[in-house]
């Protein structure tokens, strides 16, 4: 069941343009990102040659590229997860989900697998990027697959915030900018404390996704992005439930 | 036809803040039953529906569907129901097909006989040949067939039809009529309008809400007893005195149209049609016609809300 909403979810994205668009501009963005790293690499060849201990070529680009990526995709989620319930309540189409035989927690799930489905296919194609680099090199596989992770994690967290944010309102617009404000938010939340180790800095996104492209893998960091999907998850099955129970 | 039970609702109110919007209300209907739910605007009839239908919880109250409580086990519930609201819930990016093969899968139709569903519920509304176009681009006449299809295609026990005739022509709405008479004979409708002949031409049980509150619930045939007045039409070619009918016996009122027609309203059981021709020949009056008017459901509808018949005759 939750099967099914997901896949029309995704199916949804890709019958208008906006998937399309998004899948275009955030690769041509990136691509020039990674270009830019690529370029680096050549000019400064000779010197990292000399080097005792030089960084490979994978801690050069990854890192850098995923770090970006993050960034474009926070300003890019809300706008994939702005309709996903917001237009549903605005078209009146919800009545088809809560009629059926099927629990909240089934929508929300099915919502959430769509989204990811789809952040995922995004990460895919922009993992082929430094993939392509094997073509003439090597890559190391260890800190490439763990900023993946990273970021996958990430995504899931953003989806699920803007999930929660969609439950919220009937506008998909102001979902969009109220997941784009949590998000960044949670992201410069660690700007406010002096030191590094305040409550704020903790909570901070960023905080927990540094590690990742650094190869670090914490478990306590994806404990951190674990709890923070559940608790948006969870908020939205009780958002919906109230819309049922309440007025 | 089996008489089971299939909706027992007992003792449903709602609340928003102060206002009630449903208020005590209980009723059942059997297998094999249309009941046709009347009420002016904003007299609870879509607050009810959405009740029945999963949509929006009860403040107080039961809602049990073919022997599923609808908040104990709302899975086993909703199984057994099919829901158009007022806007029919359409995709419009997806086709007709897509849209009822994911509706199909919603209600747990097996995947092999997801095809089979589709195609009973596309012939039933009349959809063999929509399958492959938008709903977007669909006029309204079809999309609301689409969203009916939608109830039934999981073949429930129990079908809630929200003013499904809206915005339809009248072949279609002719049609739609037909498939609801057909689908009142093996499943339980209950259908909201306020088209008042909509009402007397396919449900078998009406009902009437008002001010949250039921008002009436009665089979077809038993409404005639319900009404408290009835009327005579009567024509003449010289209009007499609606005074000098009015002191007949058993007659409450007398309206006239100025143009020789009047209409007599009286005492149930009471007829003064002799009385008037006796008194139409004496005077010379030229009577030409007196028929019974039928006990109309506009006029018990009028009676029990207290509203305004402007309301009634404008959804005709």
């Amino acid at each position: 069941m939750i099967f099914t909403i997901a896949t029309r979810e995704l199916r949804a994205l890709f019958l208008s343009p906006l998937a399309w668009t998004i899948l275009a501009v955030v690769q041509v963005i990136l691509a020039f990102l990674f270009l830019g790293r690529i370029e680096l690499v050549q000019l400064y060849q000779a010197r990292l040659a000399a080097m005792e201990s030089a960084p490979g070529i994978t801690e050069i680009i990854v890192p850098d590229l995923l770090g970006n990526a993050a960034i474009v995709l926070l300003l890019v989620t809300p706008l994939l997860t702005m309709r996903l319930v917001a237009e549903e309540r605005r078209n009146r189409t919800l009545a088809l989900l809560f009629s059926a035989p099927i629990s909240m927690t089934e929508i929300v799930l099915g919502k959430f697998a769509g989204i990811l489905l789809f952040l995922l296919l995004l990460l895919a194609m922009l993992a082929l990027m430094p993939l392509s680099l094997l073509l003439g090199g090597a890559l190391d596989w260890g800190l490439f697959f763990s900023g993946l992770l990273g970021l996958a994690l990430l995504l899931a967290g953003f989806a699920a915030v803007g999930l929660f944010m969609s439950t919220l309102t009937q506008h998909p617009a102001v979902a969009a900018i109220a997941t784009f404000g949590a998000l960044l938010l949670f992201w410069i939340l660690d700007w406010s404390g002096q030191g590094g180790a305040t409550v704020f800095a903790y909570l901070s996104l960023f905080n927990h996704y540094k590690p990742f492209l650094e190869g670090v893998f914490d478990s306590a960091d994806a404990v951190y992005h674990a709890l923070l999907i559940t608790t948006f998850l969870v908020l939205s099955i009780r958002r919906l439930d109230v819309d049922r129970l309440g007025g | 036809m089996s008489d089971a039970v299939l909706v027992e609702v007992s003792h449903v109110s709602r609340f928003y803040g102060a206002l009630a919007a449903v208020r005590d209300v209980s009723f059942t209907i059997h297998r094999g039953e249309v009941l046709g739910f009347l009420g002016p605007n904003g007299a609870g009839k879509t607050t009810t529906m959405q009740i029945i239908s999963g949509n929006l919880a009860p403040s107080s109250g039961s809602v049990t569907i073919a022997g599923h409580d609808l908040l104990a086990d709302p899975r086993a519930a909703k199984a057994e129901l099919g829901y158009l609201p007022e806007s029919p819930p359409l995709y419009r990016e997806l086709t007709v097909d897509e849209y009822l093969d994911y509706c199909a899968a919603l209600n747990r139709i097996p995947r092999g006989q997801r095809a089979q569903a589709r195609a009973t519920a596309k012939e039933k509304c009349g959809l063999h040949d929509a399958g492959r176009r938008l709903i977007g681009n669909l006029s309204k006449g079809f999309q609301q067939r689409v969203g009916i299809a939608q109830a039934i295609i999981h073949m429930p026990a129990v079908v809630i039809l929200d003013e499904p005739t809206v915005g339809l022509d009248p072949i279609q709405i002719r049609e739609i009529r037909a498939l609801i008479r057909e689908l009142g004979k093996t499943h339980g409708v209950i259908l909201s309008t306020h088209i008042l002949p909509e009402v007397q031409a396919v449900c078998d049980h009406v009902q009437i809400i008002h001010k949250g509150a039921l008002v009436l619930h009665e089979r077809i045939e038993g409404l005639a007893r319900r009404v408290k007045s009835a009327t005579l039409a009567v024509a003449f070619r010289a209009a007499p005195d609606p005074a000098l009918i009015e002191r007949l016996p058993g007659v409450h009122k007398v309206e006239s149209d100025g143009a020789g027609r009047l209409r007599v309203f009286h005492e149930p059981g009471q007829d003064p049609a002799e009385a008037i021709v006796r008194l139409a020949a004496e005077k010379c009056w030229g009577i030409y016609e007196i028929a019974p008017e039928r006990a109309s459901l506009e006029q018990l509808f009028v009676e029990l809300t207290g509203g305004e018949p402007a309301a009634a005759e404008a959804a005709t």
